[in-house]
């Protein structure tokens, strides 16, 4: 009964510390979730202005031999052409190479009548040419040079027709379902930015509160009390967890709230949705989640307990950093989580494979069994070791 | 009398490293930092362990306070064994040093009442001893404002109140005005006459021969480690002052070695 009492009053005293200091607050719950917000947010901004134009942006184009057909296609596109003659074509294209024109296209004079003569299979000459010129470092220039080959290429597979493919009108040829490509998408990203949250969001807090205490002289007030170190170490452990849970999922919010503005149009046609997952996914979600907060906090709480000042402790975790983010790279492979259940013993690993396994719907359930289990085992080790670390003179004391 | 605290021969020896060795100029890699102290205290009494730096006197207060093992040797607090049942030994004592420090985010009130959960004193008793202790050492009406923002002193005087939480059977001093400003020196020692007063059992750790004088009951000095003698104050210095009475001990000693 009193070994509870202490385990809460440690719990208690850290929750007080941390969620009455304001700043501490703000910089380690909203901040995170805030900062990857915008940023994320403004990425996407960025990366869709980089490879679009304006809506209302006219393209310069100018047109040599321009021939009926063309134009009846332009029209119906109401893509401006400006036609040229060959004299001009030299001055034309400096133009395009400096930015001032977007395209130069040059039809062979005639063309209509050649095409309609033209036949692929009997003749020995080469088929008429057409020549876009194009600046591929413009993004209004590469895109109407996209457009002009598409509406080009389009003719001449309307002009020669003799199959289609994929024609039927509405007839949904893609057969993957929204769970399918949305699994396989957020099965790729989310294990890895999941990790990366939550163990930053540990960094935040853990060696400050077993380093800092340390440094500060403040633990020792504490080992003098009857307290046994067993409790001191699961007080400490349980609420560094939450709070670096709640820190960890703060950015994880962040994230899904600026997916939307990241993925574009994926997002806002409903083909990449947070929808088709199921709350019971979400359940299984948070359980491995707070296992592997559990793993991650006990390992930097003995990282921290060994180092004499915060920022020793700082430099001892970050090999672990790189560790954890090699094994998060895992998930990219996007294989959907493996069946081999032993894998599922791995610290790190297993909690990414699950994750990964949620998200794409392949989890075997004795896997998500075995990781839960295994991260409490390494928990309770820790909390062993974490005591016995408490206890050592030569650790606390010999600084 | 009764016997409260009953140390027995105990020794502590610490490992040097290289760099340790080289700034101590010596080759031995241990140091024994306390060798075969013993000594006892009685219920009531001030007893004040004497010497230099570097004698040891530390040591042996962190090892009566459980917060390091001796090698060898053990003390008896209450009955209780420092090394078989340190939980139980440090129900029994209240130990103050100034490498004991309070978190700085909290309040005087948060503080006492945290400690007094870990020590178990139920909420009555604790709310009791609080408004005692706040409104005899003045910290009443700074109950409520961070340690950080506190003055030196006021610092200092919530750090023993705290230290009393679980009204100690013993009280263990290290160094209790070291590095202190005169006033703040004051407030410490005014404390502990206060403390005396009460009638606890008190150990208290100096090299201020003043502070022994003022309050111990009986006095030993410790010397590279050793005790060396051990006595009440009257029947130690006789005629002189304490002063005098330790140097001419302490040449004694060193002499021998020399």
């Amino acid at each position: 009964m009193r070994s509870q009492n202490n385990i809460i009053t440690i719990i208690k005293k850290e929750f007080s510390r941390f969620f009455g200091d304001k700043r501490l607050l703000f910089t380690t719950l909203i901040l995170p979730g805030i900062m990857i917000f915008i940023l994320y947010s403004f990425m996407g901004k960025a990366m869709r202005s980089q490879f679009m134009t304006e809506e209302d942006y006219v393209y310069g184009i100018s047109v040599i031999h321009t021939p009926q057909s063309f134009l009846t296609l332009a029209e119906n596109v109401e893509l401006p052409l400006a036609a040229a003659t060959q004299e001009e074509a030299e001055e034309i294209r400096g133009q395009v190479q400096t930015q001032e024109q977007d395209i130069l296209l040059v039809f062979p004079e005639g063309f209509d009548e050649k095409v309609a003569a033209y036949d692929s299979i009997a003749s020995e000459e080469a088929a008429p040419n057409v020549e876009i010129y194009y600046n591929s470092a413009s993004t209004p220039s590469s895109e109407a040079y996209q457009m002009i080959s598409g509406m080009l290429e389009q003719y001449e597979t309307a002009i020669a027709n003799k199959f289609d493919i994929n024609a039927g009108e509405g007839v949904v040829y893609d057969l993957a379902t929204k769970e399918d490509s949305s699994g396989r998408v957020f099965s790729m990203m989310l294990p890895m930015l999941l990790m990366i949250f939550l163990f930053s969001g540990c960094m935040a807090i853990a060696p400050e509160s077993i380093a800092g205490e340390k440094e500060r002289g403040t633990i020792a007030t504490l080992l003098v009390t009857p307290m046994k170190r067993r409790e001191l170490a699961i007080g400490k452990l349980i609420s560094l967890s939450v709070i670096g849970l709640l820190s960890g999922l703060s950015s994880f919010l962040g994230t899904m709230l600026s997916m939307p503005m990241l993925m574009g149009e994926l997002a806002t046609e409903g083909v990449l949705s947070a929808s088709v997952y199921t709350p019971v996914d979400f359940l299984l979600l948070l359980i491995t989640i707070l296992s592997t907060v559990l793993v991650i906090i006990g390992l930097i709480s003995i990282l921290s307990a060994a180092s004499k000042s915060v920022k020793e402790a700082g430099t001892a975790a970050s090999p672990l950093m790189v560790l954890v983010l090699v094994i998060s790279a895992t998930s990219m492979m996007g294989k959907g989580a493996p069946n081999d259940l032993y894998l599922y013993l791995i610290p790190f690993y297993n909690s990414v494979q699950c994750m990964n396994g949620i998200f794409s719907f392949s989890l075997p359930s004795a896997g998500m069994m075995i990781t839960i289990a295994s991260n409490l085992f390494y928990t309770v080790l820790m909390v062993g070791v974490l005591a016995k670390m408490f206890d050592s003179e030569k650790i606390m004391y010999q600084v | 009398m009764e016997e409260l605290l009953r140390v027995e021969g105990i020794r502590k020896v610490f490992k040097l490293s290289p760099k340790q060795q080289k700034l101590q100029k010596t080759k031995e890699k241990e140091k024994v930092a306390v060798d075969k102290v013993s000594f006892s205290a009685y219920r009531g009494e001030v007893f004040g362990l004497l010497g230099p730096n570097g004698a040891g006197k530390t040591t042996t207060l962190r090892i009566l306070s459980t917060l390091i093992k001796p090698n060898a040797g053990d003390a008896l607090l209450d009955g209780k064994s420092i090394v078989k049942e340190p939980e139980e030994v440090r129900k029994k004592i209240g130990f103050l040093t100034s490498e004991l420090k309070l978190e700085d985010f909290f309040t005087p009130n948060y503080l006492f009442n945290f400690f007094s959960n870990l020590y178990g004193v139920p909420y009555e008793l604790r709310e009791q001893r609080k408004k005692k202790m706040f409104e005899k050492f003045g910290v009443d009406s700074f109950a409520e404002v961070k340690v950080a923002n506190l003055s030196t002193g006021m610092k200092q005087k919530v750090s023993l109140i705290i230290s009393l939480v679980h009204d100690p059977e013993i009280i263990i001093f290290d160094e209790p005005t070291n590095g202190l400003d005169v006033i703040t020196a004051k407030v410490v020692t005014d404390f502990l006459k206060e403390l005396k007063a009460e009638g606890r059992t008190i150990v208290v750790s100096t090299h201020i021969f003043e502070l022994i004088e003022k309050i111990c009951d009986r006095v030993g000095i410790i010397i590279d480690g050793k005790m060396v003698c051990c006595d009440t104050l009257r029947a130690l210095t006789g005629e002189q002052s304490l002063e005098d009475k330790f140097f001419e001990i302490y040449e004694e000693v060193a002499g021998d070695r020399a």
